[in-house]
C-alpha cells in the first residue's frame, strides 16, 4: 500500500491547498470583503464535503444519509452567508 | 443480446457502529444552531466583533487547520490499511492521529495562554464569549478524540484490529473526521470573515 496511490492522500493535498488559498490568499485587502467572504466559505463548505466523502467514507453510504450529510455543508454556509449579508456595514 | 456484468455491485454502508452516525448527525445541527447564533449575535454589533476578530491570530488558525486536516488524513490511512489487513502498519498511522491531535491541543492552549495574558476572557465582549465557547466546546472534542485514538494506537499495537474487525476504529475515525470539519467552519467564521 503506497500513500501516493491513496485517494485519500490527494483529498488531503487538495484540502491543504484549498486552506491556503482561503487562509493566505482570500483574506488580502485585494479583495473585496463580499467576494472574499463568498469565497471563503463556498471553498470550506467544498472542503467538509470532502472530509465526510472520502475521510469518512459517505461516498459509499447509503444514499439518503449520504444526501443529508452532504446538505449540511452548503446549508450551513448559505445560512452563514445570509446572515452576512444581512448584516450592516461598519462605518 | 443481452449483456450480462460479472462485476460484484459494492454495497452501501455506514463505517462503525451505526449509533455513532446518530451522534455525529446531532453533533452536527447543535454546531450548525451555534454558528446561526453567532451570526445572529454578530448582527447586532458588526463593528465590536470586527474589531475584536482583528485580535486573533489568523496564521495559528490556519495551521491548527492543516494540523487536524493531516491527524485526519493520518486515521484514514490507518482504516485503509486495516481493510487490505496490512496490521503492522495500523499503529504507525494511529500514532500520527494522536501526535498531531497533541499538537492541537498544545496551539489552542499557547493561544488561550495569549489572551489571557492580555485580559481577554469569556466576560470581555460578545465575541469572545463565543470565541471561548466554540473553540472551548471543539477543544473537548479534540481531547475525546485524542484520548480514543491513543486507546486504538495501543491496542492496535497488540494487534486487536483486523479487516474482519474494525467497527471500532471504524467509530473513533468517524467521530475524528466530524472534529476536523467542525473546524473546517469554525476557524473562517471566527478568524476569516471581514465585515462589510
Amino acid at each position: 500500500m503506497s500513500v501516493w496511490r491513496e485517494r485519500v492522500t490527494w483529498v488531503w493535498l487538495g484540502l491543504v491547498v484549498l486552506t491556503c488559498v482561503t487562509t493566505w490568499g482570500l483574506t488580502k485587502e485585494m479583495f473585496r470583503p463580499a467576494v472574499a467572504v463568498v469565497g471563503i466559505f463556498l471553498i470550506a463548505a467544498v472542503k467538509v464535503r470532502y472530509v465526510m466523502l472520502d475521510f469518512m467514507e459517505l461516498r459509499n453510504a447509503p444514499i439518503p444519509v449520504r444526501a443529508v450529510f452532504e446538505a449540511w455543508p452548503f446549508v450551513v454556509a448559505a445560512v452563514i452567508l445570509g446572515f452576512w449579508f444581512a448584516t450592516p456595514a461598519i462605518a | 443480446m443481452v449483456v450480462v456484468t460479472t462485476e460484484r455491485v459494492k454495497p452501501r454502508r455506514l463505517p462503525g457502529v451505526e449509533g455513532v452516525w446518530v451522534f455525529i448527525g446531532a453533533d452536527s445541527v447543535i454546531f450548525a444552531i451555534l454558528f446561526l447564533t453567532f451570526m445572529q449575535d454578530r448582527l447586532k454589533d458588526p463593528a465590536l466583533f470586527e474589531a475584536s476578530r482583528h485580535t486573533l491570530n489568523m496564521n495559528l488558525g490556519g495551521i491548527d487547520t492543516l494540523i487536524l486536516l493531516t491527524s485526519s488524513w493520518s486515521v484514514a490511512l490507518a482504516i485503509q490499511a486495516l481493510k487490505r489487513d496490512l496490521i503492522d502498519r495500523v499503529p504507525r498511522y494511529l500514532f500520527g492521529g494522536v501526535l498531531t491531535g497533541l499538537m492541537f491541543v498544545v496551539s489552542k492552549s499557547i493561544e488561550y495562554f495569549h489572551k489571557f495574558a492580555h485580559g481577554l476572557t469569556p466576560g470581555t465582549n460578545p465575541f469572545y464569549m463565543w470565541y471561548f465557547t466554540l473553540t472551548g466546546i471543539h477543544l473537548a472534542h479534540v481531547l475525546l478524540g485524542t484520548s480514543l485514538l491513543t486507546f486504538l494506537w495501543i491496542r492496535s499495537r497488540r494487534g486487536a484490529y483486523s479487516r474482519s474487525h474494525r467497527e471500532v476504529p471504524e467509530s473513533v475515525a468517524s467521530f475524528w473526521h466530524l472534529v476536523d470539519l467542525l473546524w473546517i467552519v469554525l476557524f473562517p467564521l471566527l478568524y476569516l470573515m471581514k465585515a462589510a
